[in-house]
């Protein structure tokens, strides 16, 4: 199906050719840091994880959320997401090697990253993240090509396809979970040394993963003839809004604890997050305030229905969710984590130029990656005649 | 050394003569070139314990020299690099109290206390959250003795070491560091770019009959000795102070006790 690629309109190759660049100089200044290490990054020894984790926590949660797809489709027999479901599972593809890719660039010695194959410490978390991501490609590029040959192809998938899909559903929940151990585990870091870690993860990744989705079908339906369909499109922001009313009552449960429990270790990340420390702002107090507005006027714009089903406001509420789900995460999360410091110090990380444009470069990747096997998916579509939408 | 054509041919026939004679004599060949399986041999002269600790008599720790000399002796002898900045690397170090013991603080501690400096330095933890964490196994703990270790060659630079020392413990060369080591020490390796390092309770002097660094520069204040002899210096000096540990109710169970 790959040589669908090599038939496309001009502006097809222009917006890969675009992101190409992009991906061009994300690996140029790649280079810099592999000459001169990550002194190049703002991390430090108190804060020692950084921009390129805290978006490879991000993008897992994006890979895991192809599942709000499947599952409605396949324990439900939801049909009308049968047209939708390739291309969430395009995404977790693309959305999972930028995850590996994330990882690697944070490694000191990049080169040996087969190490934690070579060496296999079932008691670290990182070594079962690495198995469960690698699997979650693996089901996901399977499932999602070998569907759509056999819709192009005009045949049934193959039986054992089923059992593999019913894999990935609870695969999708472990790639999230098992990232949320990570943290969840370590003594010492207050802000993620909780049990709700996990289920905050889930929720967040369910809200702000289908928006993703749907934001960029959205887009399709601007470029292309495509219509993912009017029901298909109620229903998944309507999955939207559930997750981000769980995840916002989850934030809410985190500050409760901390503040009703009046333990000082508890309520310092939070509260630096949000208000600085010693009365001094940090930079990153003003991005989590605007979370929390943006989460909240996303709420207001999603929970009534007339308002959710407008098309005119659905984007408008949708961008505002990611960005808000992407502070929390993208953001608050690692800074909350390693401020205060064990010292009870504040060090203060600001990401340099050279961390994001890396960054983009990996995005850069990942929306190559997407673009390539939409493309596919659509075409397949177009030539089997389910391009166009039916009753 | 400058390498010519003709040297790099020579080198790579050898190597291939090598190899295919290897191959040639089998496996039993193989083996009896590199001479056999290898073997640990401890020297003699090797200090031995079920369990290395610390005890840091800090009432004799006063003047900055008294702090100064320690943490030379530890850093000049390990090629621990001094840079400047939030990347540092550091071994053992002070702090205040309010930092090195937050849950024990509070304004009323006699001024010595609460205004005074403590060294710092890898807790050696009897449950280590760090080697729990390691993918690698790059970061372990030696059960015969306790101490726990880093293998700098295995390490991957992850990082998630760093994350998981409540004690911050633990320094990342986020750049080369050899051109900030004033004096190497041939003795001992100098670490590269992109790995963790940390204090490691000097195996190698212990392996010649030599207590740590730090120990044998405090002229007494620190003692090291093992926790599971009675009669030892360590236990002798637990049973008749008062010590306090480094965040003891994380459960990781320090080897560095603090005779306040």
């Amino acid at each position: 199906m790959l040589e669908l690629l090599l038939k496309g309109r001009p502006r097809f190759y222009l917006w890969m050719g675009f992101l190409a660049s992009v991906v061009g100089l994300g690996a140029i200044v790649y280079i810099f840091q592999l000459i001169y290490g990550l002194q190049l990054t703002g991390m430090s020894r108190n804060v020692s994880w950084g921009f390129y984790i805290s978006q490879f926590t991000y993008f897992v949660g994006v890979a895991a959320s192809a599942v709000m797809l499947v599952l409605p489709a396949y324990f439900h027999h939801y049909t009308k997401f049968k047209r939708i479901i390739i291309f969430g599972e395009f995404m977790a593809v693309g959305a999972v090697i930028m995850c590996m890719l994330f990882i690697v660039v944070d490694l000191g010695q990049p080169q040996r990253v087969l190490n934690v194959l070579l060496h296999p410490t079932p008691n670290s978390v990182m070594f079962w993240d690495m198995t469960v991501l690698s699997g979650y490609l693996l089901l996901n590029l399977v499932i999602g090509w070998t569907t759509l040959e056999c819709e192009r192809h005009n045949v049934n998938p193959p039986a054992w396809i089923k059992p593999l899909v019913y894999l990935s559903v609870f695969w999708a929940f472990s790639i999230h979970t098992v990232t949320a151990f990570l943290y969840a585990g370590l003594p010492g870091r207050h802000y993620w040394l909780t049990a709700i870690m996990a289920a905050r993860f889930l929720a967040s990744a369910f809200c702000s993963g289908p928006a993703i989705l749907l934001l960029l079908l959205l887009v399709v339906r601007k470029c292309t003839d495509f219509d993912p369909g009017k029901e298909a499109m109620k229903t998944l922001s309507t999955i939207i809004t559930y997750a981000m009313c769980i995840n916002v009552f989850f934030y809410l449960l985190e500050l409760f604890t901390a503040y009703y429990s009046g333990i000082p270790g508890h309520q310092h990340p939070i509260s630096f997050l949000f208000s600085g420390h010693d009365g001094h702002m940090a930079w990153v107090n003003g991005w989590m305030w605007t979370a929390a507005i943006f989460a909240i006027a996303s709420l207001a714009l999603l929970v009534p229905p007339q308002l959710r089903y407008n098309d005119k406001l659905l984007p408008l509420a949708l961008i505002m969710l990611v960005i808000a789900s992407w502070i929390d995460k993208g953001l608050g999360l690692l800074i909350g984590g390693f401020t205060p410091t064990p010292f009870e110090t504040v060090t203060i990380y600001t990401p340099t130029f050279v961390e994001i444009l890396v960054g983009l470069g990996i995005y850069g990747i990942g929306a190559l990656i997407i673009s390539a096997l939409w493309k596919i998916a659509m075409d397949v579509k177009k030539e089997r005649g389910t391009f166009e939408l039916q009753n | 050394m400058k390498k010519t054509r003709r040297d790099f041919l020579k080198i790579a026939g050898l190597s291939a003569f090598a190899l295919g004679s290897a191959a040639a004599m089998g496996p039993a060949g193989a083996l009896a070139a590199s001479g056999g399986e290898g073997r640990y041999i401890t020297s003699p002269k090797e200090l031995k314990s079920k369990r290395w600790v610390m005890v840091i008599d800090t009432r004799r720790f006063t003047a900055p020299q008294d702090f100064q000399t320690v943490i030379d002796a530890c850093h000049s002898e390990h090629n621990v690099p001094s840079i400047p900045g939030d990347q540092e690397i550091k071994w053992i170090w002070t702090d205040t109290f309010p930092h090195a013991f937050p849950d024990e603080a509070h304004q009323y501690l006699p001024d010595r206390v609460i205004n005074g400096n403590f060294l710092l330095l890898c807790n050696q933890c009897e449950n280590p959250p760090c080697v729990r964490v390691c993918p690698t196994g790059a970061t372990f703990r030696n059960e015969a003795n306790g101490i726990v270790v880093m293998d700098p060659h295995r390490c991957i630079g992850c990082r998630f070491c760093m994350a998981g020392c409540p004690y911050g413990s633990r320094s990342f060369n986020f750049q080369d560091p050899q051109p900030h080591i004033k004096n190497i020490n041939p003795a001992y390796p100098a670490r590269t770019r992109g790995v963790v390092e940390k204090c490691t309770f000097c195996p190698e002097r212990l392996a010649a009959g030599k207590l740590p660094a730090c120990v044998e520069a405090s002229k007494g204040a620190i003692l090291f000795g093992d926790l599971n002899d009675p009669n030892s210096s360590v236990r002798k000096a637990l049973a008749s102070n008062l010590t306090i540990q480094r965040k003891a109710s994380l459960g990781t169970g320090p080897s560095v006790y603090y005779i306040i």
